[in-house]
């Protein structure tokens, strides 16, 4: 389903691609490899991936050239609908940063979804 | 044909029906007794609106169109209307009727008519009271009873009242009247009915009670000359609110268009009878609207010369007699298809025009600022000066009035205002800005664009050459809708009124604890 407009209380249905990441350590950090933005928040209508301007999800704003996230296959526009399980869809910006980063957890597997997976998976049938 | 048929009727029903109304005027005058003050002295500024009966102009509208049906057979086939052949009339000739019937006796008699009746009420309205106070003493002086200190009291009430009452109808009705109104002022007719009534019912009861029965209570005969000089206190403080506050609250939106130019203004004017709304549209007609320059306008009239030039129609289905509709039909037809280059014309006219009025204008401003350096105010420390040299304002503006003449000369021919001022007026305007430490560009403002009629020579106001025309009755009130027309000699005013809208304005309240901001985030982090 694509997400154009939501109807807040009604259940999200997504195509959404299955992406795990390792995290790579860099000095004391352990890095993914991309930023993200978005978040309940933050201001919706200053987010150029999203199709919807009220849609408040975190997205993935920049993936670094030859980091992990990008060799695991994230590209920059994808909306994270779950991190390691947790929903994403509405968290804060911070709620957020803090799941992706945990210090115990080596990867992080991800819910992602975008509008050529929906399309894709059209064609396909 | 078609101008000379309209102004054949119109002449036709004033000089026929003129005469008639007028007679009627002057009866109902005297029988009406209005208390309008026309002075014989009345300033040039004063506006005679002379309206023709409005039944007549009724019937005017439909023997026009009669006309016009006719219009290429006019020769052949005069038809009911026989008069216009025999009454036609030109311009000239209606200005010399209404410059006569402006001198004629009856307007005259019926101004004095109306200032000797509003005299005779008003020494009337000031002697009652004290007649009333003096007859007894005159009539049955032994009898009286001399009454004390309640009495003196009302005397001084009564002197005080009566010039309280005199200040304020001094105030209120004895002002230079600035017009004159073709129907009668209904509320002050009205007015003066009532102060009428209420002096002679005063007398009558006075007559009756008093003077027959010789009445010796002089305090009750004091009280009921107090009584009166407080209804008449009343009855001007009425007149106040009929004739002064009534109309100030506005509820009517006034669109004034001028027919040759096409000027708009709109006012808002309060509850007002037809005429008087008139008289208060005119006198912002004075100071709001450009002076009419029909020098402006022959442009617009050759072209429209030229749209018709170039058709000529003929008949070749012999001499039908249902042709004019149809040949009319065929020239508006052929005149829209016929490709027309005059929108060309102009442009390129009005561009051109627009240039050499900048170029002269240039030229203008610069001599006139040339002009200027040649003259200053002399300073004090140099009194010792020759009195040759030492000039008044008018020597020194005819001093440097030549070194500008031939630039504004030429700048007023090329705006075609060059009948506007004449020598002598420029002169003078140059001797006031002088006086006045004007700057040359302060000089120059009154001739690069028209001002208000006044602000020209008298000869320019036409102010005794108003005429109002209007369907419903002069005196009827203002309504939503109403249009009437003030025509003068070359142009005329139409003037269309729209209530203005009921406002319903409700209320939203604000706490001022409720503005609160907080800032749109929109933060990126790595992870």
């Amino acid at each position: 389903m694509s997400q154009t407009f939501h109807i807040p209380g009604q259940p999200i249905t997504a195509y959404v691609q299955r992406i795990e990441i390792k995290k790579l350590r860099e000095g004391s950090n352990l890095i993914l490899g991309f930023s993200i933005g978005g978040g309940i928040d933050q201001d919706p209508g200053q987010n150029p991936f999203s199709e919807d301007k009220t849609d408040k999800g975190i997205y993935v704003t920049r993936v670094t050239p030859g980091g992990p996230a990008e060799d695991a296959g994230l590209i920059m526009g994808d909306k994270i609908m779950q991190v390691n399980g947790w929903d994403m869809t509405m968290v804060t910006h911070d709620q957020a940063r803090k799941k992706l980063t945990k210090k115990s957890e080596d990867v992080v597997r991800l819910l992602v979804t975008r509008k050529s997976l929906e399309d894709a998976v059209r064609k396909s049938m | 044909m078609d101008t000379e048929s309209t102004y054949s009727e119109y002449s036709h029903y004033s000089r026929g029906s003129r005469g008639s109304h007028r007679h009627s005027e002057r009866s109902r005058e005297r029988h009406s007794k209005t208390r309008s003050k026309d002075s014989s002295s009345r300033s040039e500024k004063a506006v005679t609106i002379n309206a023709p009966p409005a039944e007549p102009l009724l019937g005017d509208q439909s023997t026009i169109q009669g006309e016009e049906t006719q219009d290429d057979n006019w020769g052949e086939t005069t038809t009911a209307v026989t008069g216009t052949s025999e009454h036609s009339l030109s311009q000239e000739d209606i200005v010399r009727i209404t410059k006569d019937l402006e001198d004629s006796v009856g307007l005259g008699c019926r101004r004095y008519l109306a200032l000797s009746v509003g005299i005779v009420l008003g020494l009337l309205v000031f002697i009652t009271p004290l007649a009333f106070l003096v007859l007894p003493h005159l009539l049955w002086p032994e009898r009286v009873k001399p009454c004390g200190t309640a009495c003196e009291g009302l005397f001084i009430s009564v002197a005080f009242k009566l010039l309280i009452l005199l200040l304020a109808t001094w105030a209120l009705f004895l002002r230079p009247s600035r017009a004159s109104m073709p129907r009668i002022f209904v509320f002050r007719a009205l007015l003066a009915l009532l102060v009428l009534l209420l002096v002679v019912s005063y007398w009558l009861f006075y007559g009756v009670r008093i003077l027959d029965s010789q009445d010796e209570n002089y305090q009750g005969i004091v009280q009921y000359a107090v009584s009166l000089v407080d209804a008449l206190l009343f009855i001007h403080y009425l007149a106040i609110v009929l004739l002064e506050l009534r109309q100030l609250q506005p509820c009517f939106s006034i669109c004034v268009l001028r027919s040759t130019d096409g000027e708009i203004r709109h006012y808002n004017l309060g509850h007002l009878s037809i005429q008087r709304a008139a008289i208060a549209i005119l006198e912002h007609y004075y100071k709001d609207f450009p002076v009419h320059n029909p020098a402006l306008l022959t442009a617009a009239k050759s072209r429209a010369a030229k749209h018709l030039a170039g058709l000529k129609v003929y008949n070749v289905d012999g001499p039908g007699n249902n042709a004019t509709a149809g040949q009319s039909r065929a020239m508006i037809a052929a005149a829209a298809r016929r490709r027309d280059t005059s929108h060309n014309e102009l442009y390129y006219e009005e561009a051109d025009h627009e240039r050499r009025v900048r170029k002269r204008k240039a030229r203008l401003v610069v001599a006139v600022e040339e002009a200027f350096t040649h003259v200053r105010r002399m300073q004090e420390e140099e009194l010792k000066k020759p009195p040759g040299e030492v000039m008044d304002p008018r020597e020194a503006a005819q001093a440097i009035f030549p070194s500008m003449a031939r630039a504004l000369q030429k700048y007023l021919r090329t705006t075609r205002q060059q009948h506007l001022h004449s020598m002598e007026s420029i002169q003078k305007h140059l001797a006031f800005c002088i006086t006045n430490n004007m700057s040359p560009k302060a000089f120059l403002e009154s001739y690069l664009t028209a001002g208000p009629t006044l602000q020209y020579g008298r000869e320019r106001w036409m102010a005794g050459q108003w005429t109002l025309v209007s369907e419903a009755s002069v005196t009827s009130n203002l309504r939503d809708g109403t249009v009437f027309t003030l025509k003068c000699i070359d142009f005329s005013l139409v003037i269309t009124a729209k209530s203005i809208p009921y406002i319903k304005l409700s209320e939203e309240f604000i706490d001022p604890k409720s503005h609160k901001f907080v800032l749109r985030l929109q933060s990126e982090t790595s992870v």
